[in-house]
């Protein structure tokens, strides 16, 4: 596949992996791959905007020599640290001895931290501007969007946002644009992203979104660094951003449990019922059987969790301990959740369970329900009220 | 004087210490520090900082 021209004098020079299928070692699993982009924007200077991960390196570096000889690069532009983009660089640094890098201090930090190399480096900051002959570049710090060192680039002329991360699907495909794809793919990868990776970050993103729309800058197109470049409807992904950095819940609720030798599974599909037969969407997810990533994105719209795990030594299964460390990460806003769990003797799951919910920040909204060993008739009907009583809370 | 927490990632100021680094005397207090202070860690706002509660 060629360099594409994304607008005039502008190229996607970037990699397609089609096959990764967990990434950020294993926090997050891309099972329909991802992409890296990089531009490369033709002009009297020319400049590079981003890399791709180093394994693309010689993939970039060929789509590049289609459009020019990378020794002329005059300047890279690095949005951020993070591998999957600077990943090319010392690759393209070799050919392009001269090529200046364009970072934020923090980006400089933590590029030296990585490669270690004598490069040539130009600081800049909010407001900043790079000429490069028609076209002029502008520099958006954007601080834990979603790391430190994060920035965005705006072509001031050609109004092309690039943020980096900000925006982006791990999405491969040979397409390049919003209109060339499955509508239902595109967005079920951009909730995905913003659940896995943006939700503790809400509040920085709507701030960041209300300084863009105070600039009053028009964005005609949106060119990320992961997946399809945003062309025409970048306000429906900026909408999209904004509901979810407000926290916006459907009526919905998700259940999640692990269990052993299934009496917590019977609890769960009990609840289920309840949560249903009250008139509420939900989703069942048995920990063990569905990729944490995508429960995750479910968890997005909903605005109640039900959260189930069996004892074991006294505490939860370590299955249920990694997804609630997540959880604990994510600190979801807005939100409810209640647990429950089957148990032999002592106990302990659930209060695990329970302490982990209020670490993360969502409000526990009844008490946990239990069973010894296997539920009886009995306290099934109770999971079944639990789930009811629980779904009103949503409404 | 009290003490803040960076509410993204947990960073916390302390007016006794200050952030020399990037030239605020120990002795400032929170209140005190420029608009346009951001955290060393990892640079947000202000805006973000929390006051810790003292136990
Ligand atoms: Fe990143
Ligand atoms: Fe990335
Ligand atoms: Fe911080």
């Amino acid at each position: 596949m060629p360099a594409i021209q994304i607008y005039k004098d502008i190229y996607w020079v970037g990699a397609i992996d089609w096959n990764v299928r967990s990434f950020h070692g294993h926090t997050y699993s891309t099972k329909r791959g991802t992409t890296y982009n990089a531009y490369l924007i033709m002009d009297e200077k020319i400049a590079l905007v981003d890399t791709v991960y180093g394994p693309f390196s010689d993939e970039m570096i060929e789509r590049i020599k289609e459009i020019v000889d990378p020794q002329k690069i005059d300047y890279i532009i690095a949005n951020h640290v993070e591998t999957d983009h600077s990943g090319a660089l010392p690759a393209i640094k070799k050919i392009a001895k001269n090529a200046k890098i364009i970072c934020s201090a923090k980006c400089k930090d933590g590029l030296s931290r990585h490669y270690y190399g004598n490069w040539d480096y130009q600081i800049v900051k909010t407001g900043d501007t790079l000429k490069l002959g028609k076209k002029t570049l502008s520099f958006l710090e954007a601080p834990m969007i979603h790391w430190p060192d994060s920035m965005f680039t705006y072509l001031v002329e050609d109004q092309i946002l690039m943020p980096n991360d900000a925006f982006g699907q791990h999405y491969a495909t040979s397409k390049r644009f919003d209109d060339e794809v499955n509508q239902f793919e595109l967005m079920d990868e951009a909730a995905k992203y913003y659940a896995n990776i943006l939700i503790p970050l809400g509040s920085l993103i709507l701030k960041k979104i209300q300084e863009v729309q105070k600039m009053n800058i028009p964005i005609k197109m949106i060119a990320p660094s992961h997946g399809i470049i945003w062309r025409k409807d970048p306000a429906k992904i900026i909408n999209a951003y904004i509901d979810w950095a407000s926290n916006k819940t459907k009526p919905k609720a998700v259940v999640v449990f692990e269990t052993m030798w299934g009496a917590t599974e019977k609890m769960a599909r009990k609840i289920t019922e309840g949560v249903t037969d009250a008139g509420i969407e939900v989703k069942l997810f048995d920990l063990n059987q569905t990729d944490r990533t995508e429960i995750i994105k479910e968890m997005l719209d909903a605005k109640g969790y039900l959260i189930g795990c069996s004892t074991h030594d006294n505490d939860m299964l370590p299955n249920m301990g990694g997804f609630l460390t997540f959880l604990k990460g994510l600190k979801p806003k807005n939100r409810i959740a209640a647990a429950f769990g089957s148990y032999g003797w002592a106990g302990g799951a659930v209060k695990g369970i329970e302490e982990a919910i209020k670490e993360s920040g969502v409000e526990l909204a009844q008490p946990s329900i239990s069973a010894r060993y296997v539920p009886d008739e009995n306290e099934l009907k109770n999971c079944y009220e639990f789930g009811k009583e629980f779904a009103k809370k949503i409404k | 004087m009290d003490k803040y927490r960076c509410t993204v990632c947990s960073y916390i100021y302390d007016p006794k210490i200050g952030d020399p680094d990037n030239g605020v005397k120990p002795g400032t207090p929170f209140e005190n520090l420029p608009a346009d202070w951001v955290c060393p860690e990892c640079g947000v706002g202000k805006d973000m900082f929390e006051k810790v509660s003292e136990v």
